[in-house]
């Protein structure tokens, strides 16, 4: 695994938001070609981590370097060209509501080529064909069930043929036929379009079921890192207990508080 | 006494930074008028949108407008035997005052209000942050043609509500009230003064549409992306927005007619 570049270096990542540390030092390296999961417990920064790739947030201190640059030193345009080499999946899609399937998709050739209308069809035609709703394409967002807007936003992250793709909770809110029906279109297209990919995600199933590698997010650190088979294997409790879905370990479920009798006989009003 | 100073302290500098957000935000807007020039298509999408949708509020209220001034201005005419003065009295109120003025507040009702929620919900639905991962500026390519499409539409949709204004001060003057139809147009046209009255409100209804669009737009973009806070902003845009055309009002008057 080692030997494979990395497309993305990321090197002492501290990230707050108000008086709430998210990240902490953080140290991930994402290689080119595989599919790399960033699992960890809801509220651990997961979807911060891909919008600072991206650039949409600024880091109170370390680097991110996608394919040698530096995002946060870029100037707009670089930023903006380099965003042109990278697709997001968004977990709610993000589709543009008053456009219908096929405008969507297009929507970013449109934007950033020159291409005559009839090259736009047959590349959008594809890129829907290979999500599997060609069908569907004059379907407006809102008549698209939670799933088929994840494909057809995710044909849309790839109309520009990007070189990464990152993917925030793909798997959150869907059916047992569309996780694994997404899910091996995340590996699928990884493979044969020769992509990068991240996944951000807390389904361990599913998540370790198609990732090379996986790093695990806690308390703004990263605990663990390696092949799925690796983590299953591992000895650290926070692992154990995130990887087995278990009630009791070091990851809390209550959110920090003083103790319930302390609450339950306070006679202050309000909350 | 310390928490109450402390909370006025944070709300103030809370207030500024919104209106420093506010003005960068119009500065963007304005230089995303380049990407604008090269596709006109989403400049007339958006004034059709935003102009051509609030044509029917404002006719109606227009019309009405009209009947109301020419009805009373007949009872005060008529006490001084001025009633041939009715059409210039009409036109008079419509072109300084009433055309600019209300329009801009069903402006701010109608299509402001919209756009509020519109960009508000974009950014709650994570469209917006969407476009900015597909390398397209929203500023530049959601904002701009609105604000353009805002400023073109205002002056256009005045002109509309003063004339229709005349028309139902016509009818209520002339056809109800006995006013002799030729005194009530020629006085009116000769009367009105092109420049005096005419530019001057068209200069009033252009900043209007500046203030009205950008305050919605502002309002929109800076929206905390949940249900609550679309809705704060919506209730915002036309609040600020009838404030500022009211003291805008004023100072405009005041610079315009004051001598």
């Amino acid at each position: 695994m080692n030997t494979v570049p990395s497309l993305i270096k990321i090197r002492n990542l501290h990230f707050s938001r108000g008086d709430r540390s998210i990240f902490n030092g953080v140290d991930i390296d994402i290689p080119r070609g595989k599919v790399t999961a960033i699992m960890g417990p809801s509220g651990t920064g997961k979807t911060t981590l891909l919008k600072l790739i991206g650039g949409q947030l600024r880091p109170s201190q370390g680097t991110i370097e996608v394919d040698g640059q530096n995002v946060h030193e870029l100037s707009r345009k670089a930023l903006f060209e380099l965003r042109m080499r990278m697709g997001m999946l968004f977990q709610t899609g993000a589709l543009l509501t008053d456009l219908n399937v096929y405008d969507n998709v297009a929507y970013p050739l449109r934007e950033h080529t020159n291409l005559p209308e009839s090259m736009i069809r047959r590349l959008v035609l594809m890129k829907l064909e290979a999500v599997g709703l060609r069908g569907a394409r004059d379907l407006m967002p809102s008549a698209l069930s939670g799933g088929m807007a994840r494909r057809v936003a995710l044909s849309r992250a790839i109309a520009l043929d990007p070189m990464m793709v990152m993917y925030d909770e793909p798997f959150t809110g869907q059916d047992p036929i569309s996780m694994g029906v997404l899910a091996q279109l995340v590996r699928r297209l990884n493979d044969a379009a020769g992509l990068t990919s991240i996944l951000v995600s807390h389904d361990v199933e599913e998540t370790s079921s198609i990732s090379d590698l996986v790093y695990v997010i806690n308390g703004g650190k990263v605990i663990e890192q390696g092949t799925p088979k690796e983590l299953a294997d591992s000895t650290s409790a926070s692992v154990r207990q995130f990887m087995s879905g278990l009630p009791d370990g070091p990851v809390g479920f209550h959110y920090e508080a003083p103790t319930l009798e302390e609450d339950l006989l306070s006679m202050r009003g309000g909350n | 006494m310390l928490d109450l100073l402390a909370d006025f302290g944070r709300k103030g500098v809370e207030a500024f930074e919104r209106l420093g957000r506010g003005h960068l935000l119009f500065l963007q807007i304005l230089a995303g008028i380049t990407s604008l020039l090269p596709r006109p298509g989403l400049l007339l999408t958006q004034i059709h949108s935003i102009g051509v949708r609030t044509v029917t509020i404002i006719v109606v209220s227009g019309l009405f407008v009209g009947m109301v001034l020419s009805l009373q201005g007949y009872y005060v005419l008529s006490q001084f035997a001025a009633e041939d003065s009715l059409g210039v009295m009409v036109a008079a109120s419509l072109v300084r005052e009433l055309g600019p003025v209300v329009t801009a507040l069903l402006f701010a009702g109608r299509a402001g209000s919209a756009l509020t929620a519109e960009i508000g919900l974009m950014k709650a639905t994570e469209q917006l942050s969407g476009l900015e991962m597909m390398a397209v500026d929203p500023v530049r390519r959601i904002l701009t043609p609105r604000f353009f499409a805002g400023f073109i539409s205002m002056p256009l949709l005045a002109a509309l509500f003063s004339a229709v204004g005349a028309i139902g001060g016509y009818f209520v003057g002339v056809g109800l009230l006995g006013v002799d139809e030729g005194a009530f147009w020629s006085q009116m046209q000769s009367k009105i003064d092109w420049n005096e009255d005419v530019i001057n409100g068209v200069i009033k209804s252009l900043v209007f549409g500046v203030i009205c669009t950008w305050i919605a737009l502002f309002q929109g973009y800076d929206t905390v992306p949940t249900s609550a806070g679309v809705s704060r902003s919506t209730t915002r845009t036309v609040v600020h927005s009838a404030l500022a055309v009211l003291v805008l009002d004023f100072v405009l008057t005041a610079l315009m007619f004051g001598d």
